[in-house]
């Protein structure tokens, strides 16, 4: 870590540099899907009948942008969680898509928990989303850690698919117990946030983009700015602090950093928190963005989160970003374009998803900005 | 309260007590009696048990498993080989038929059992001979079941209208034809995702069987293929045999069964002769497969790739041929399932079918054919028998009404919480000792649990007993144990892992790999690198 000299110089590392970094993803993969779908406006002018692609897709483009700028942050944030273990690990933790949706459900407990106090509406909105945020923050980041301690930890060492296994079995068992516990606490599964209370939060906020004007969900600009914030306090926790140098050194070199006098365990157990905590703010976003969550909404997203991150190159914290925004933003427009094609439609959104990950995997399985390591004999 | 050397001798002096029985039965001569004393003793049991008894399923999900296991117990006996087969051929096709025959839910859960055996075996030959994390394996067994369903289903499909339905004679036919097909779709598999290995290639066979599950779930338009998630029903069956029919008939009579279903009772008599002789087959190609220069290619591709081509392993050949025969066994299978089901839905080709797929080889013993089909009866039984007849046992209950006295209720509640405390002041006990040393007070690990836990244990059980009796209406109607076998799967992989990472009938290779990888591998030991 190079000492920081001066304040502007700090700045500029910690604040500047990752929101300018962010702001150049968004705009580049906005970029690159917009003359994507105005190719495909070019080759099929008329899907339908009386349907002028170019039309639609001019009307629709920056409803579709934000929506996905604010998915991809979505996915971004997950795909840390991922990457971040993967980096210390080298082990794919496939119970986070669980604690993605364990976050789902605390913000859902405590939302409902405020609200039936009956004091929610009078709460000031950023400290009511900032305290459902940390909750699931909190709780998922300590279930991560649980979640190592009884499960991975045991098995360090040992051939690769023995954790891969556990951990897939984490995850089954992570669903159901949620489940389980719903179904004695309040015998439903789906959880529905009760933000009907909360006006500001519920009513879209018009805004106007030359000739049209496009609703934007109050949710999405809370995940966008939440994750913005996140993102640059982790760029900092990371970059910045002797932990995050400690987090980085076991990454690199997990028993050179451990006769360095760094606590391995300590260190991967403050990954995984670290780590737990980002899904578990992401579930409770997603969730207050839906509306509507249950013990299996964790599947879909993480799986997607997991594309991103192989996308970026896994193990890699920018690429994570970068992955989640590309994989938002294309996903936004499919979800958009798709419907003019009627052979095809929306329901096939997830195949591509998965369709994505397996073309990366296939063709550059580093991802777009990981290095290629070389198998060691 | 007890430490952990004085439960370590408890053990020890269980142990002593078996040990007469133990050596009593390495006499070939006792130990045949005895197990078929055994099989006899499980057969009248079940036999006798009677729908009408509010207990049923309690009792029923006890008494079934033992019989269903006794072929294992056969194979780890001392007798000779001959007596062994002549054994489990007489419970296969003398005992289980007859219990069918008393309730015919019982060949159902064998031709399932079956079925998830081969099922397992197949998984097994990707997972555990070659190495390859199949997560997506339940896609080729929705290949041979489609393959099936959609030439002889009812429902108006592309198929029908086209009239391009088959007759149901032509079943063992397309039983070949599920094989070539999902072959097929494995080396179509295989070819992508040969240079990966690992957790990338777990989660892009992942992908392919979500991709598989939601093209069963969106091909019903434009052309209708798969009728989408309604399913396709009304899949035919193979003729029955009237031969069959007539012995059900004459055994029923001679034992004074009521007779009410010889039709639908040869129907599943055949398929679970259908279904045995397919898995029969399974275990012979798989053996011969294990032990032949293929099956030594794939354990040097599991073990070293590198070193496996160095050696001049055909990587690309051996990796394809692998993802081919695990597909083959799952398209058998498909065929088979379809037509037993009548009914083909994309819901039961889901990841979760896939996981616990993988839950059976895992927990029978990665890499062998008797862990495998182990692994296949535990976890099919746990699934299909013992949760469901938890499920029904509950709702027998809430039928006649039934109350757990306080008294237990106080008992059950002071156990669980008493026991988890227990776990939990041991573990802390280190911490507690330095409290204590900063009080300036002296005491061992003994000594203080007993301090702490005393009163702790005190006031759970003062507030245990205040507790109301519990009725089983009550009970949460979301909370039917039947629905929630990803908790089972759950928990057995990370115990397994955890615990038996070479399962529970592991293979001798399988087990030596898998302590020598523990013991070698340069990392940092789980206690941390400070110690």
């Amino acid at each position: 870590m190079v000492s920081v000299r001066s304040t502007t110089d700090w700045l500029y590392r910690y604040v500047v540099f990752p929101v300018g970094q962010m702001l150049i993803f968004i705009i580049g993969a906005g970029l690159v899907v917009s003359v994507l779908a105005y190719l495909l406006a070019f080759l099929f002018p008329e899907p339908r009948p009386n349907i002028i692609l170019v039309d639609q897709i001019n009307r629709q483009l920056p409803g579709m942008l934000i929506a996905g700028v604010s998915l991809g942050f979505v996915y971004a944030m997950i795909a840390l969680g991922y990457t971040l273990v993967y980096g210390v690990l080298k082990f794919i933790n496939f119970a986070h898509s669980e604690i993605f949706m364990f976050g789902s459900v605390i913000g859902f407990e405590v939302m409902r928990r405020l609200d039936d106090t009956g004091y929610m509406q009078g709460w000031n909105p950023i400290l009511l989303v900032a305290f459902i945020v940390l909750w699931a923050m909190l709780l998922s980041g300590l279930l991560a850690v649980l979640i190592e301690r009884i499960a991975y930890r045991p098995l360090r060492g040992a051939p690769r698919l023995v954790p891969l296994i556990s951990a897939i079995g984490v995850s089954l068992f992570l669903t159901d117990a949620v489940r389980a516990f719903q179904a004695i606490t309040r015998n439903e599964f789906n959880l529905t946030y009760p933000t009907i209370d909360l006006p500001w939060l519920k009513n879209p906020i018009p805004l106007a983009f030359g000739e049209t004007t496009v609703n934007v969900r109050v949710t999405s600009i809370i995940i966008i700015v939440a994750a913005v914030l996140m993102l640059v306090a982790m760029n900092y926790f990371v970059n910045g602090t002797k932990l995050g140098k400690g987090i980085r050194a076991v990454s690199q070199d997990m028993s050179t950093a451990s006769l360095m006098g760094i606590n391995v365990n300590y260190m991967i157990s403050l990954t995984f928190f670290v780590g737990g905590s980002f899904g578990g703010a992401a579930g409770a976003l997603f969730g207050m963005n839906v509306g509507t969550v249950t013990p299996f909404v964790g599947f879909i997203p993480g799986i997607k989160a997991f594309t991103a991150a192989v996308l970026g190159g896994i193990g890699n914290v920018t690429g994570a970003l970068l992955g989640g925004l590309a994989l938002g933003m294309i996903e936004s427009f499919l979800n958009g374009i798709l419907v003019y094609f009627p052979a095809l439609g929306q329901r096939y959104t997830d195949v591509f998803a998965f369709s994505v990950l397996i073309l990366i995997l296939i063709f550059r399985p580093s991802g777009l900005l990981g290095e290629r390591v070389d198998e060691k004999v | 309260m007890t430490t952990q050397p004085t439960s370590s001798e408890n053990g020890f002096s269980l142990g002593a007590l078996f040990r007469p029985l133990r050596q009593a039965l390495q006499n070939p001569v006792i130990a045949g009696i005895a197990l078929i004393v055994y099989l006899i003793f499980w057969y009248l049991i079940l036999s006798s048990l009677s729908r009408q008894d509010p207990l049923f399923p309690l009792k029923s999900m006890l008494a079934f498993p033992p019989l269903v296991l006794f072929p294992f117990l056969v194979i780890g006996a001392k007798l000779d080989g001959r007596f062994k087969a002549l054994l489990i051929l007489a419970v296969l096709f003398i005992v289980i038929p007859l219990v069918g025959m008393y309730d015919s839910s019982y060949f159902e859960l064998v031709i399932q059992i079956c079925i998830f055996s081969g099922l397992a075996l197949g998984l097994n030959i990707v997972v555990g001979f070659a190495g390859l994390l199949d997560l997506g394996y339940v896609a080729f067994f929705a290949v041979g079941a489609y393959l099936w369903a959609m030439y002889t289903s009812n429902v108006d499909t592309w198929f029908k209208i086209n009239d391009l339905l088959v007759p149901a004679s032509s079943f063992y036919l397309f039983l070949f034809f599920g094989i070539i097909v999902a072959a097929i779709g494995g080396i179509t598999l295989g070819l992508p995702v040969l240079r990966l290995r690992g957790d990338y290639l777990a989660i892009v066979t992942l992908g392919f069987g979500e991709v598989i599950r939601i093209l069963a779930v969106n091909a019903n338009s434009p052309t209708n293929f798969t009728n989408g998630s309604q399913g396709l029903d009304g899949v035919a069956r193979p003729p029955s045999l009237p031969f069959l029919t007539e012995l059900i008939t004459r055994v029923e009579t001679s034992l004074g069964i009521p007779i009410n279903n010889a039709q639908s009772l040869s129907q599943q008599a055949l398929f679970y002769i259908i279904a045995i002789l397919i898995v029969a087959l399974i275990i012979v190609i798989a053996r011969r497969l294990d032990n032949s220069p293929i099956g030594r290619a794939w354990t040097a591709i599991r073990e070293d790739e590198v070193a496996a081509i160095a050696m001049g392993v055909p990587l690309v050949r051996m990796k394809l041929l692998a993802f081919a025969m695990g597909a083959s066994f799952a398209g058998i299978i498909g065929v088979l399932y379809a037509s037993k089901q009548s009914f083909v839905s994309p819901e039961s080709f889901s990841l979760n079918q896939s996981i616990g797929i993988l839950a059976m080889v895992i927990v029978g013993g990665i890499g062998g054919i008797r862990g495998a089909l182990f692994g296949a009866c535990v976890v099919t039984l746990l699934n299909l028998q013992v949760l469901k007849n938890f499920s029904l046992q509950i709702n027998n209950w809430k039928n006649i009404d039934a109350v757990i006295p306080s008294w237990l209720v106080a008992l059950l509640v002071f156990a669980v919480v008493g026991y988890v405390l227990f776990l939990v002041v041991r573990a802390l006990t280190p911490l507690l000792i330095s409290l204590a040393r900063r009080l300036n007070q002296n005491f061992n690990a003994q000594q203080i649990r007993v301090i702490v836990l005393v009163p702790l244990l005190i006031v759970v059980a003062i507030n245990a007993l205040q507790l109301p009796s519990f009725r089983f209406d009550d009970w949460p109607t979301q909370l039917e144990p039947a629905k929630y076998e990803r908790l089972v799967f759950g928990v057995l992989l990370v115990v397994m892992m955890i615990f038996r990472p070479s399962g529970l009938l592991p293979e001798p290779r399988r087990k030596m790999e898998m302590q020598e990888s523990k013991s070698t591998q340069a990392s940092v030991p789980a206690n941390g690198g400070k110690e």
